[in-house]
């Protein structure tokens, strides 16, 4: 069975003073109808794969691969007006904070509509039930009501339980979550990734959670990249974790903190290790 | 010596170096670039050891910035050459700003009269020139009342805050919300024509600008520990003002006044023009616009010419005052 | 499915109407009371012009050769023998009720002549306005949208010459291109002179007088008459309103929410238009305020270029003939039109946007 995507050698580069700097340097990657966690701190390029998938880097950024596959299609052979077809209807994308992530003026309810007319011609009775049907999966109690405010009247978890109702509303087969909850308060971090997690696996889709939440990507995903400075270090399934080789992994989970603490500092990544490589 | 921030490498290991780790780049570039870099680097050290470097490095820094930007030295170009042609007047023009050749009146460009010559056979290309040191006057007693004034008031009202500066400020924002030209041209109405008086009415609509920003800077500092710090030492108000929360309005007042001064020169032409700014036969370009404009069908050149000179001046000030702000406070660019 | 109550917003409660009209009465009030005060302002302005004249009021109506007794007389009779601050509530008081005194030149009370020249600026700088918003508007959105192509490199150029053309030398040059080698629009004055004076003025706006009298010669005369001064007009605030058009788009197309349209798939005409523009309709709207009262202020110098018979064209003829109270009642209402529109536009932005609380 030919994977849900298949990305080789993808690389983005951006222009600077002193010529183009790579910050994606050439990932290869397969993903089936599963859930893919990539982790990494900032900047090691985890976003902009994710956006590099849905050709979203804009003009002066470059991305190049030898093959990014989407269920069969060519996704670096698409003209822009075929990408349009594709974002949304098929791979779709949350983002990080509801607060930016949101049109300010126009109402949920519209924002949310917009995302299915774009790719369904529908009547407005069946889009509105629609809009109401997939507020309620997100579990927003009073659909009617929330779908009439604007943005700067819901809290942030609600805000981004309305951001997956947008993304996911269209059916797509691919979800991109993009630090879906690094934006919200602790407490509602579990529920809207919980929410996230339930609509995946009820509509057998493909995730890839970007994170830089070791801990949270392994308890959502099922298998785990390790990125830093724009390569793969690391892959793994996620129950396999506390087995990785990599010394950057390694860094990284020996400064998690648990939860029978007796450490009295936690030790600082030691970046020599790798930094040849 | 060792190179800073990765900013500081920037200006001073070549680009091809780069990458390769920057003190390698540092050694492997030659001897007689290394005492360059010596001055250099001590204009950009990050901990400077005296006032006078900190204040020659940040100038240093301003001008390669700005020499970056091509627009923005065409600008200081354009103000240098006008600051030159109008201390150079004598020398340049080719005949007097004044003398009549009726012979010679209304001939259109040429060899002899680059610009042509107006209605009295004056040649249009040396009046333009002395006309230079009219309009560099104009801009600079309109930059040296109004900023000033501007300055002191909306520091005094940021400082003091209450009833000063709501007495104050709703004053300033009457100016503000006043239209500016013709505030201009009914003081000068009631002052007199002339340039004396085009100044002191331009200046008159123009503090308010500038007191509004000096408010704001104020405001942002005032309440600073080392301000509190003067406080304790003794330092009353006019010392805290003048020596501590007016230098630091300077920079976002050099932007200001550089981008307002296109406006004060387009004032100054109209006031020209109507007949209540420089008066004859004193070559001021808007007056000289003015007096063309009876010949603007057949003799396009009489008010053509002066226009192209003010134009350029104009814009110097517009592409320096972009490229200092985008230098001095890139916060705010794109914003009007 | 019932642990969120924390996270939704509270439901309407019945009060929260009556306490958004009560905050937009608030405003409201707010409004008229700085509108009020800078009016006051501005009257203090032309009250101090008018006392600071180096030309003594009284010397200028009893004649150089008047004894001491007239013109005592004549100070007393002119209330300038009251202290200042009861000259300037007689002259509030005189200026509420209309009066703004006679002009020396035309003989006639200045309110009146003020009514009879205003429409014509009215007229030219609403038309300037219309070429201003829907040129520069779309020209601002399409350099945003495409930062950096050629449209891009005009607009900025274009908004550079806006801060640095003199208005007056852009309408002679226009003449001396238009009227005068190619004769594509008519000279100087609103009508060919065998036009003149046959359309009873109703508006005092000669597009819409001459079509309510049915006259389309003159209409279409009038329109080659003031196609040329309203371009010059319209420039100036195309060059304003695409360059912060521009501003404001590239600000918005940086913002996170346009990615999501892009990621819906949503077709980049709608992401400019839809997501990008329709948030900065609302601070277009005091931009253009702006620029609106900015015409009406540049019209005086484009007036006098163009011998147009409006309010600009008199404040000047007023300020040769030192004819203060002309000069003080064009100040005063062009003035007052200005303040009015700016306020009208800042008020505007609060109530229509949504954000705004």
């Amino acid at each position: 069975m030919t994977p849900l995507l298949a990305v080789e050698d993808l690389r983005v580069s951006f222009p600077t003073h002193s010529g183009r700097v790579e910050v994606v340097k050439g990932i290869s990657f397969t993903l089936g109808r599963e859930r893919l966690g990539i982790v990494g701190e900032s900047g090691s390029g985890k976003s902009m794969t994710g956006r590099s998938i849905l050709k979203l880097i804009r003009k002066p950024g470059l991305v190049t691969a030898d093959r990014m596959e989407f269920d069969g299609i060519d996704l670096t052979a698409l003209s822009e007006h075929q990408m349009r077809a594709i974002r949304g209807a098929r791979i779709s994308m949350v983002m990080q904070d509801p607060k930016f992530s949101l049109n300010p003026v126009m109402t949920v309810g519209e924002q949310i509509a917009e995302a299915l007319l774009t790719h369904q011609k529908l009547a407005r009775k069946d889009v509105h039930q629609r809009v109401i049907a997939m507020l309620e999966a997100v579990r927003i109690n009073d659909p009617e009501r929330v779908a009439k405010l604007y943005p700067h009247e819901v809290s942030g978890g609600m805000g981004q339980r309305v951001m997956i109702a947008m993304m996911l509303i269209p059916e797509p087969e691919l979800l991109i979550a993009d630090e879906p909850t690094s934006a919200l308060d602790v407490s509602v971090q579990a529920q809207v990734l919980d929410i996230i997690d339930e609509l995946v696996r009820n509509k057998g889709m493909g995730l890839i959670l970007i994170s830089h939440d070791l801990a949270l990507v392994s308890r959502y995903c099922d298998r785990i990249l390790v990125m830093n400075a724009g390569t793969i270090v690391e892959e793994c399934a996620a129950g396999e974790l506390a087995n990785a080789q990599h010394p950057y992994t390694r860094g990284l989970l020996a400064a998690m903190p648990t939860i029978d603490e007796a450490r009295e500092e936690l030790p600082v990544l030691d970046r020599t290790q790798w930094a040849g490589t | 010596m060792r190179v800073g921030s990765s900013a500081v490498g920037d200006l001073i290991v070549p680009s091809p170096l780069r990458g390769e780790g920057q003190g390698e780049g540092f050694f492997t570039t030659g001897n007689r670039r290394c005492l360059l870099m010596t001055t250099r680097a001590w204009l950009l050290a990050d901990s400077p050891t005296s006032r006078w470097q900190a204040s020659a490095g940040r100038t240093y820094r301003v001008f390669t910035q700005l020499l970056r930007n091509p627009l923005s030295v065409l600008g200081g170009v354009i103000i240098l050459v006008l600051l030159l042609t109008a201390a150079l007047a004598p020398w340049i023009a080719p005949y007097s700003a004044t003398g009549q050749d009726l012979a010679n009146r209304l001939m259109p460009p040429s060899a002899a009269h680059w610009m042509g010559t107006d209605e009295l056979g004056r040649d249009i290309f040396s009046r333009v020139i002395w006309g230079s040191q009219i309009t560099l006057t104009i801009v600079l007693l309109v930059a040296l009342i109004s900023a000033p004034l501007g300055l002191i008031i909306g520091a005094v009202a940021g400082y003091f805050g209450g009833w000063v500066d709501k007495i104050l400020m709703g004053i300033t924002d009457i100016f503000l919300s006043l239209p500016k030209l013709i505030l201009a041209l009914a003081f000068v109405a009631a002052l007199g024509p002339g340039i004396n008086n085009a100044v002191i009415a331009i200046a008159i609509t123009s503090w308010p600008a500038y007191a509004r920003i000096a408010r704001a800077e104020t405001l942002t500092i005032r309440n600073a520990e080392y301000i509190q710090a003067v406080q304790l030492a003794g330092g009353g108000p006019i010392r805290l003002i003048v020596r501590h929360i007016l230098p630091l309005c300077t920079s976002s007042m050099i932007i200001r006044v550089t981008l307002d001064m296109a406006g004060v020169i387009l004032t100054a032409a109209g006031l020209g023009f109507i007949g209540l700014g420089a008066q004859p036969p004193l070559p001021e370009w808007g007056a000289m616009i003015s007096r063309g404009r009876t010949f603007i069908l057949d003799q396009w050149w009489v008010a053509t010419m002066p226009g192209f000179a003010i134009i350029i001046v104009s814009l110097g000030f517009c592409f320096l005052g972009d490229g200092l702000r985008d230098v001095l406070d890139p916060k705010s660019e794109g914003k009007s | 499915m019932s642990f969120e109550p924390s996270t939704v917003a509270p439901a309407p409660s019945p009060g929260l109407a009556g306490r958004k009209a009560r905050r937009r009465a608030g405003t409201v009030l707010g409004f008229l009371i700085t509108l009020a005060l800078t009016f006051l302002g501005l009257l203090a302005i032309t009250f101090f012009i008018g006392r600071v004249v180096p030309i003594d009021p009284v010397l200028s109506v009893v004649g150089d050769r008047a004894t001491q007794a007239q013109y005592d007389a004549a100070k007393v009779a002119m209330g300038l023998d009251q202290p200042l601050i009861m000259q300037f509530v007689t002259y509030v008081g005189n200026v509420l009720t209309g009066d703004l005194g006679q002009s020396v030149s035309t003989g006639r009370p200045v309110i009146e002549d003020l009514s009879r020249f205003f429409p014509a600026t009215l007229e030219m700088a609403t038309l300037g306005i219309l070429i201003g918003v829907l040129l520069g508007v779309p020209l601002g959105v399409t350099a945003a949208a495409r930062q950096g192509s050629w449209v891009d490199q005009i607009i900025r150029v274009v908004g550079l010459m806006g801060y640095s053309v003199p208005a007056f030398w852009l309408g002679l040059v226009g003449l001396a291109i238009f009227y005068a080698r190619l004769r594509w629009v008519g000279g100087p004055g609103r009508l060919d002179i065998f036009y003149d004076g046959l359309v009873s003025p109703v508006t005092g706006m000669i597009l819409i007088d001459s079509l309510l009298a049915g006259e389309i010669d003159i209409f279409w005369n009038a329109v080659t008459h003031l196609i040329l001064p309203a371009s010059v007009l319209g420039f100036f605030s195309l060059a304003y309103i695409a360059r912060m058009t521009r501003s404001f788009m590239l600000d918005q197309l940086g913002q996170e929410f346009v990615t999501t349209a892009r990621v819906k798939g949503v077709p980049e005409r709608v992401v400019i238009w839809r997501h990008a523009f329709n948030p900065i309709r609302v601070p277009l709207i005091t931009v253009i305020g702006l620029s609106y009262a900015g015409l009406l202020e540049g019209s005086v110098m484009i007036e006098t270029v163009f011998s147009w018979p409006g309010i600009g064209n008199y404040l000047t003829t007023a300020l040769l003939n030192a004819d203060m109270n002309a000069v003080l009642g064009s100040t005063l209402v062009i003035g007052a039109v200005f303040i009015f529109i700016n306020k009208i536009s800042d008020v505007l932005y609060r109530v229509l946007d949504p954000r705004a609380k």
